[in-house]
């Protein structure tokens, strides 16, 4: 059989999968028929976990980490079948998304065994550990400190905005093990359990209510030597590695997938209604609409064309920061048109008069927000595509 | 088919690199621009001689079968020419003579008619071109130019504007209203007719690309029935996917014109200075700098995916065209706004080259409809 043809096989093996095990209930768009958000969230985590049984949360990942071991062409044949079947499209988690590509690439041969399998099959959940109150942007000044006594190293220190800290079970965490080095030499890479004694955690509350947002403090916290993650000191350059994933999946919310209660032009004609045409009545909205709708279209044909290009062994390396800056501010024009569409009917924020699918809405547009903050500012990548990129002068 | 350049693609995309660099100057745009009368390429504002040795290269017949003479190869390669050429704003007849015209034959003509011009065109001997448009706004049926029956065929009169490579042109394609209203897209039809033809007056016109373009006035021009492109009334069927290929065309033409504005003004980012810096050390000219890149990758993407769409018969071809217009011109629009004002005063001088970069994508921007034009479509054609 040929690779095209073996391909080809492939792709209807899996399309018959998903046609069997994708559960009906997640088939309606959610919200539209006014189905219970609680119900579908059930019906979601049952669909994660049959996935999970298969491999597929971490489809390229070998099969005895708990992945699917499929080749990369493989992989994208699944993606491409999962959207067009519109299955919901995989949450982006810290395991999955960002620590797991590092730690298969630079973590030793027990690390791997001991944490891919939790993540590949969503039982161990993780966090990040990487801004301080005092470093953001400028991340590598940062302060949390911890010393090697003996086997263990001895963390003190706090991080803020730490995303589900408080349900997370293991943290990646930046920590300075060598205060006289350079601010980017003495920096190590941790994996600290958070059951851990001396951690504690306080929830924060956003802009769009309650939320994971969390600070997490470190007193005298004692992690095992076997748990750093590379050298000693070279910790910054798997921050970044692990920075280049994250923008990879920030970037990837701006294409806009299957996952919204209803796609724009959807939204806009069932609140503007449409004329004889059938077009959206406002026409000034329908641009809007027609504007953010080719713009996804656009930053998903780049997102492929930087797979194939990648494929193809052509460097596009710092692509990641041009999908994140890009994806991210189109996430908040599609937001931003989201709260014009519904006027006055968007503003609600808790009880009645108001539906719970324009609420979310609300709360979506609010915590899109962050979208171009997190995983280094919008201006940080701006900066990053001009040195590295362009090869404009500092 | 995937976003990335085949093998075969690379190679052909550096001999052409090599070609344009040698052949097409930047200046050339002034010369054609300050043309004196008399000297025939100058009237022409391309140059039949480079012309005739693209055709040599094979490029005038890259996209059309190879039983009439062409290379029978797809858009992917013939966006890649184009594209090349768009580095160097070279002025030459393929938007007007392969892709308007040339098209035209291809998918409406009939065998005779086929046989009679696309040889002619692969082989550079002739340039046909084809006379359209009526409006300043790219609407293809707002068609008020008349042919009436007359015992003999047809007797046309009406104007056309902006008619592409229109003087000078060996033969030129009429389209003309039939039957029906101005904005009917049937009642349409096209004619081969030969410029001399009386009754026939070409005006040539100066345009901010210094490129060849004309108004054609027809007063009572008698054309004969076997004359007719396709069938009486049935012209928009054809030229819709004559459009769609030829604006994939220009898009990747587009595309050099602006990745090229862009690497200039990269260019002098690094090296200009003030304040005692180089003025590329100032964020806040890094950060339009980092948007203006956004936008000329996604120009990259679009473009190629347009053009493949094309080679694959996609059904959803005429959408991804639209979407890509769109989105080149305005990334086009924004290259050539900032590109001026970030080389400051000589950016707005005539001796400095980026003006004519932002003079050509402005023309071609709106040349077969504009970013608004295609995101309508777009929008249609989504369905909302
Ligand atoms: C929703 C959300 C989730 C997050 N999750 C996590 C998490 O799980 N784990 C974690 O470790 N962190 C997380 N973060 C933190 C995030 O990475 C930081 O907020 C971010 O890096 C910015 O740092 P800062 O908030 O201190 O802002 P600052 O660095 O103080 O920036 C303030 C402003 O100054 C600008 N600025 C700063 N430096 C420059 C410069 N050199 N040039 C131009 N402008 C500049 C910034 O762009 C910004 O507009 C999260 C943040 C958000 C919003």
């Amino acid at each position: 059989m040929s690779e095209d043809e073996a391909l080809k096989t492939f792709r209807r093996d899996i399309a018959d999968w998903i046609e069997q095990h994708y559960p009906s209930e997640l088939r309606q768009t959610p919200g539209a028929d006014g189905s219970d958000p609680q119900q579908t969230k059930t019906s979601e985590q049952n669909w994660l976990q049959i996935m999970a049984e298969q491999g597929l949360l971490a489809p390229t990942w070998p099969k005895e980490y708990g992945g699917a071991g499929f080749s990369v062409d493989q992989a994208r044949v699944l993606a491409q079948e999962q959207r067009r079947a519109k299955v919901r499209a995989i949450p982006i988690s810290a395991g999955l998304s960002l620590l797991g590509p590092v730690l298969l690439e630079h973590g030793t041969p027990e690390q791997k065994q001991q944490h891919l399998p939790g993540i590949a099959n969503g039982a161990v959940f993780w966090c990040q550990g990487y801004s301080e109150p005092g470093s953001g942007s400028d991340l590598a000044s940062l302060s949390t400190r911890a010393e090697l006594v003996g086997d263990d190293f001895i963390v003190n220190g706090q991080k803020i905005w730490t995303s589900h800290a408080d349900d997370a079970d293991w943290m990646f965490c930046l920590v300075r093990t060598d205060p006289n080095a350079s601010k980017h030499e003495g920096i190590s890479f941790l994996l600290i359990d958070m059951a851990t004694p001396g951690i504690s955690v306080s929830p924060i509350r956003l802009i769009s209510g309650p939320s994971a947002f969390c600070q997490t403090f470190f007193d005298d916290v004692r992690v095992g030597k076997a748990n750093l993650m590379g050298q000693l000191g070279q910790g910054w350059t798997l921050a970044k590695q692990l920075l280049q994933h994250e923008r990879q999946a920030l970037g990837s919310i701006g294409r806009g997938d299957a996952r919204r209660a209803l796609t724009l032009p959807e939204l806009a004609a069932l609140e503007i209604g449409t004329n004889a045409q059938g077009h959206i009545a406002d026409v000034t909205i329908r641009n809007e609409v027609a504007q953010c709708e080719l713009d996804s279209l656009a930053l998903r044909t780049t997102m492929s064309r930087s797979a194939d290009q990648a494929r193809a062994g052509q460097n596009s390396a710092h692509i990641a920061s041009m999908l994140k800056l890009y994806g991210s501010e189109l996430t908040n024009r599609r937001h931003e048109l989201m709260m014009s569409i519904r006027g006055t009917d968007g503003v609600g924020w808790d009880g009645p008069g108001y539906s719970p699918a324009a609420m979310r809405t609300t709360r979506q547009w609010l915590r899109a927000k962050g979208n171009s903050i997190e995983g280094g500012t919008n201006e940080i990548q701006r900066n990053v595509i001009a040195k590295r990129v362009l090869g404009l002068p500092d | 088919m995937p976003l990335v350049l085949s093998e075969e693609q690379t190679l052909l995309k550096n001999s052409a690199r090599e070609f344009v660099k040698a052949t097409f100057p930047v200046d050339q745009v002034r010369q054609f621009r300050d043309s004196q009368p008399g000297d025939q390429d100058k009237a022409l504002r391309y140059s039949r001689d480079h012309w005739q040795k693209m055709a040599e290269l094979g490029w005038a017949g890259i996209i059309f079968p190879e039983q009439y003479g062409g290379l029978g190869l797809g858009y992917a390669e013939l966006g890649v020419v184009l594209e090349e050429l768009g580095h160097s704003l070279a002025a030459q007849p393929f938007l007007s003579a392969v892709l308007l015209a040339g098209n035209t034959i291809l998918l409406g003509g009939n065998e005779a008619q086929k046989q009679a011009w696309l040889p002619a065109i692969c082989a550079g001997e002739k340039i046909l071109a084809l006379a359209f448009q009526e409006t300043g706004r790219f609407s293809p049926w707002q068609v008020s130019t008349k042919a009436e029956s007359v015992s003999n065929g047809f007797s046309i009169s009406g104007e056309k504007r902006f008619v592409l490579d229109g003087f000078g042109a060996d033969q030129l394609i009429v389209l003309a209203r039939t039957s029906g209203s101005i904005g009917d897209d049937h009642g349409l039809t096209l004619f081969l007719v030969a410029p001399e033809t009386p009754g026939l007056t070409v005006t040539s016109l100066q345009v901010l690309d210094s490129r060849n373009a004309a108004i054609i006035e027809f007063d009572n021009m008698v054309v004969s029935a076997d004359q007719v492109i396709s069938e009486v009334g049935k012209a928009s069927e054809v030229l819709t996917m004559v459009f769609d290929r030829a604006t994939a065309g220009l898009n990747a033409e587009l595309l050099g014109t602006l990745s090229e504005a862009f690497a200039r003004t990269l260019e002098y980012l690094k090296t200009r200075e003030q304040f005692g810096a180089l003025i590329g050390t100032f964020q806040a000219l890094k950060h339009r700098a980092a948007d203006m890149f956004c936008e000329q990758e996604h120009a990259i993407s679009m473009t190629m995916q347009a053009l493949r769409a094309i080679d694959n018969n996609q059904p959803d071809a005429s959408l991804l065209i639209s979407a890509a217009k769109a989105r080149t011109s305005d990334a086009a629009n924004l290259i050539g706004r900032e590109s001026i004002q970030m080389f400051g005063g000589i950016g707005m001088t005539d001796e400095e080259d980026i003006g004519l970069y932002m003079k050509r994508a402005r023309v071609a921007e709106m040349t077969l409809g504009d970013s608004n034009y295609h995101r309508e479509r777009f929008a249609q054609l989504s369905g909302f």
